[in-house]
């Protein structure tokens, strides 16, 4: 596929047609926050760390870099005090589930967010997703998935099929943001399908 | 009754049948329209509808007179409506019990009735024939209108008033180009939200590689208090049939799905019924009107989610995965259902189409404003006089929405804010009311056109809990995927549910503008980028009301429960014991001739005393933001004279 040129920071960066800003910029050494995104998944566009204005057409606005396609001529800019401002937001809310998230402690230091700027809310699961599009593109075993919906949304094992595949697998443990699905996993296993007494 | 058999294989069949359905309608023929529109039917009009069929079999009118049960006539204030025709004699609020007398006085010795006419609650003055009205007076009906003169349930009804001649034009007249190109110079912008224009939307999906292309109707309305594409829907399935018709000639698609919400029943039943004619009549299917064109349209049933309206999260939906939306690009319009090209329209966009077709582009756009063409339905709820379903012409000022149709506030009160384009639009003050209705008008001001909600709110609205209703509403209907909405609504709807109960901190306006500005900036869909109009848009216009919960604890409104307290004002109160007994705490102390007294440790804020109050007395009051006076000393709570008189 041809190439496109697109400025990033002021640099003029090639990328192939169909790539993402953020892959484009990835290439060009131009480091932009994530925390849903997975080289090997599909974008998904969840977390919105990644957002970077676009001037195209004399328009500026905001988008996900890790959802939105390269355009030729498109003049994107990944840092700004709108951009920072609105990273440092999104942090505070996600410190509000996982206040204790290594992860999130790191984007807190560059950001400057404050971990107690919102009350906590319930539960420290982020819902970026990770696990339950990486076992579903990558493992096709949909062992773990949503349920529920909108604010009241969880991850959740199905026993039926974690019993069976997750203690040989646990690959989607290290991609976890604030280990939470150490714990569903945990309490699934403890629940529904517990280790015989000796080897616990 | 007789019905239209025969497909129809050529435009000349289509218009031979139009002559016949039209011919069966005698203008002087006495017909009966009684509103079967759902607003009706919750008044008990399935009982008139019935009432109507006994008596006229009772009295063997049958043949002379047509009965006909339509769609919504829009003045559901005042339903059932029934219309006499050739007259057009409006009668309204009609029960069963007036049927007898309707058809003995009015269809046979042709009297009105004057008690079942409308009033002016102003003037007094009595109207006979529906349009002169001053509700429908002031409308212009050209794409809700027809609902009156036709049975949603027979096709012929439709074709009678010139069904189906634009897809005729649309098939042998026109190019897919020619109609493309003719839906770009009415400028019609979709009527579901985002105000996209319709030809260029067209256009896009027209001009997308691929064979396979799909048409959605969208009919998952899902705004509280909105109801016109339900009536649309309902009352003319025909009108959205044929507008997706001759979109699927223009962008060369042969298969549509119309998304129609579950809780709409009769919806989805007259538009199974109109697909199921449109198949048998040759007009939906292969060989439309022997033209070689072939295109199916299917029904899918919505599970009631507010996010499936935004389209990506529709199409989601369709393919049977969770409701979410996704970004964009790729629009619908290149990778949409299944992945293959899409162009998804609004029920009352698709209904615009027919008439654009048939009218000409020039005619559409010689109404409205600059940039916003044509009319617009609009549920006109809350504190008005006449809720209803209006449809204007856009650039009417909000005034004459609110006032000259309307009929303004009742109650005695003063108007105080109305909020258009559903949830996640914005409250307007008085001083906008002169503001033309458009797309453009609307988002500069910080509303929006949205799909068509119009709620009215009097002075007795706290706008700060109007807040908080509306971020409530859209954060139990947020779907979760992205933080800005998800969280973000989550934590300002704890800020504003904290404001109305007088705990509001010094910095929370500053958290509440911080997460809106994420929440517009950053979210994945439209829900989360509008979600903040009520907030933003009341902080605007209101914000002293903001700084009345938060500086001072006070609800100027004295709406908001955990600010007022209840009060009995000594000097009126005529210990008639009324709110005494009624209390359900007991929290008032008197007895006969000894003034009442509000404990204010047991009152729990229930306004039942002030309901129960006799108007005449006046005695009990609602206070904010000042200490309750204390109760007058024991020797003065005596009431000399008769107790209960003033």
């Amino acid at each position: 596929m041809s190439d496109v040129t697109l400025q990033i920071d002021g640099k003029q960066v090639a990328a192939p047609a169909g790539a993402t800003v953020l892959d484009a910029a990835s290439a060009a050494g131009i480091v932009i926050p994530t925390l849903c995104h997975h080289e090997r998944l599909a974008p998904f566009g969840g977390c919105r760390l990644c957002v970077v204005e676009l001037e195209s057409r004399g328009q500026h606005r905001l988008v996900a870099s890790c959802a939105h396609p390269v355009e030729p001529d498109l003049v994107v800019r990944t840092r700004s005090d709108k951009i920072d401002r609105i990273r440092k937001s999104l942090v505070e809310l996600l410190l509000a589930h996982a206040p204790d998230s290594t992860r999130l402690k790191e984007l807190a230091r560059e950001y400057g967010a404050d971990r107690d700027r919102f009350e906590p809310a319930e539960g420290f699961c982020v819902h970026c997703g990770l696990c339950v599009r990486y076992c579903a593109e990558i493992k096709k075993l949909h062992a773990v998935g949503f349920i529920d919906r909108g604010i009241r949304k969880e991850i959740s094992f199905l026993p039926e099929i974690a019993s069976r595949e997750c203690a040989g697998c646990k690959e989607c443990f290290p991609l976890c943001p604030t280990s939470y699905l150490q714990a569903a996993y945990v309490l699934v296993e403890a629940l529904a399908f517990p280790p015989p007494p000796s080897t616990r | 009754m007789s019905r239209v058999e025969q497909r129809l294989t050529s435009r000349d069949a289509l218009e031979q049948a139009i002559r016949t359905a039209a011919s069966r309608r005698d203008p002087k023929k006495r017909t009966i329209s009684t509103c079967g529109g759902t607003g009706c039917l919750a008044c008990e009009a399935t009982d008139v509808i019935t009432a109507f069929r006994d008596e006229l079999e009772k009295q063997g009118l049958t043949a002379e007179v047509e009965f006909r049960s339509t769609g919504c006539h829009g003045f559901c204030e005042k339903g059932p409506i029934v219309v006499v025709d050739p007259e057009e004699t409006c009668y309204l609020q009609v029960t069963p019990k007036d049927v007898p007398e309707i058809v003995s006085q009015t269809i046979r010795a042709g009297k009105v009735i004057d008690r079942l006419l409308y009033v002016d609650p102003l003037t007094g003055a009595k109207s006979v024939r529906e349009s002169d009205i001053p509700f429908y007076k002031n409308q212009k009906r050209i794409v809700f209108g027809p609902n009156r003169k036709i049975d949603p349930q027979r096709i012929e009804d439709y074709l009678a008033i010139g069904g189906y001649r634009a897809l005729a034009k649309a098939l042998f007249d026109l190019s897919p180009d020619e109609i493309v190109a003719e839906v770009k110079a009415s400028k019609l912008r979709g009527r579901g939200g985002a105000g996209f224009p319709t030809g260029v939307k067209w256009e896009f999906t027209q001009k997308a590689p691929g064979d396979t292309k799909y048409l959605v109707v969208n009919c998952d309305e899902g705004d509280p208090g909105a109801y016109m594409d339900r009536s649309l829907m309902e009352g003319n399935p025909h009108s959205v049939i044929e507008g997706v018709l001759i979109g699927a000639v223009a962008v060369g698609s042969h298969e549509g799905y119309v998304y129609v919400r579950q809780e709409y029943p009769l919806a989805v039943k007259n538009l199974g019924i109109a697909i199921e004619q449109a198949e048998e009549l040759g007009l939906l299917g292969k060989d439309i009107l022997g033209s070689g064109f072939e295109f199916h349209l299917k029904v899918h049933r919505g599970a009631g989610a507010f996010v499936c309206g935004e389209e990506t999260a529709l199409l989601m939906s369709l393919e049977g995965r969770p409701g979410e939306p996704r970004p964009r690009p790729p629009y619908p319009a290149v990778r949409g259902l299944w992945g293959k090209p899409t162009n998804i329209n609004n029920v009352e966009t698709w209904a615009n189409v027919p008439l654009i077709i048939n009218e000409g582009s020039a005619a559409f756009a010689s109404i409205g404003t600059e940039t916003s063409k044509g009319t617009k339905i609009f549920s006109l709820v809350g504190k008005i006089a006449n809720t209803g379903l209006v449809e204007v012409p856009m650039g009417i000022p909000l005034r004459d929405v609110i006032f000259k149709i309307g009929g303004g506030i009742p109650g005695g009160r003063k108007f105080k804010a109305m909020q258009t384009g559903g949830p996640s639009g914005g409250c307007l003050p008085e001083a906008l009311l002169d503001l033309p209705v458009g797309f453009d008008e609307l988002t500069k001001v910080g509303s929006m056109m949205g799909s068509g909600g119009m709620i009215v709110m009097d002075d007795a609205t706290c706008m700060v809990d109007v807040a908080r209703y509306f971020v409530d509403f859209l954060t139990e209907e947020s779907c979760g995927k992205c933080v800005p909405c998800r969280e973000g609504l989550r934590q300002m709807h704890r800020i504003l549910t904290r404001i109305t109960q007088g705990k509001g901190r010094q910095d929370d306006l500053a958290a509440l503008e911080q997460l809106s500005e994420t929440a517009v900036e950053a979210s994945l869909c439209a829900l989360g980028k509008t979600a903040p109009n009520p907030f933003l848009s009341t902080l605007r216009y209101f914000r002293d009301e903001y700084e009345a919960h938060i500086n001072e604890k006070r609800c100027p409104a004295l709406s908001c429960k955990a600010l007022i307290s209840y009060y009995i004002d000594p000097a009126r109160c005529r210990a008639c014991m009324i709110c005494l007994k009624k209390c359900p705490t007991q929290a008032i102390d008197g007895g006969k001739k000894r003034i009442h007294v509000i404990d204010q440790a047991k009152c729990t804020n229930c306004g039942t005393c002030l309901e129960v109050c006799p108007a005449k007395f006046d005695a009990v009051r609602k206070l904010s933001g000042v200490p309750v006076p204390p109760p007058p000393p024991d020797d003065q709570r005596t009431i000399a004279g008769k107790a209960n008189e003033p």
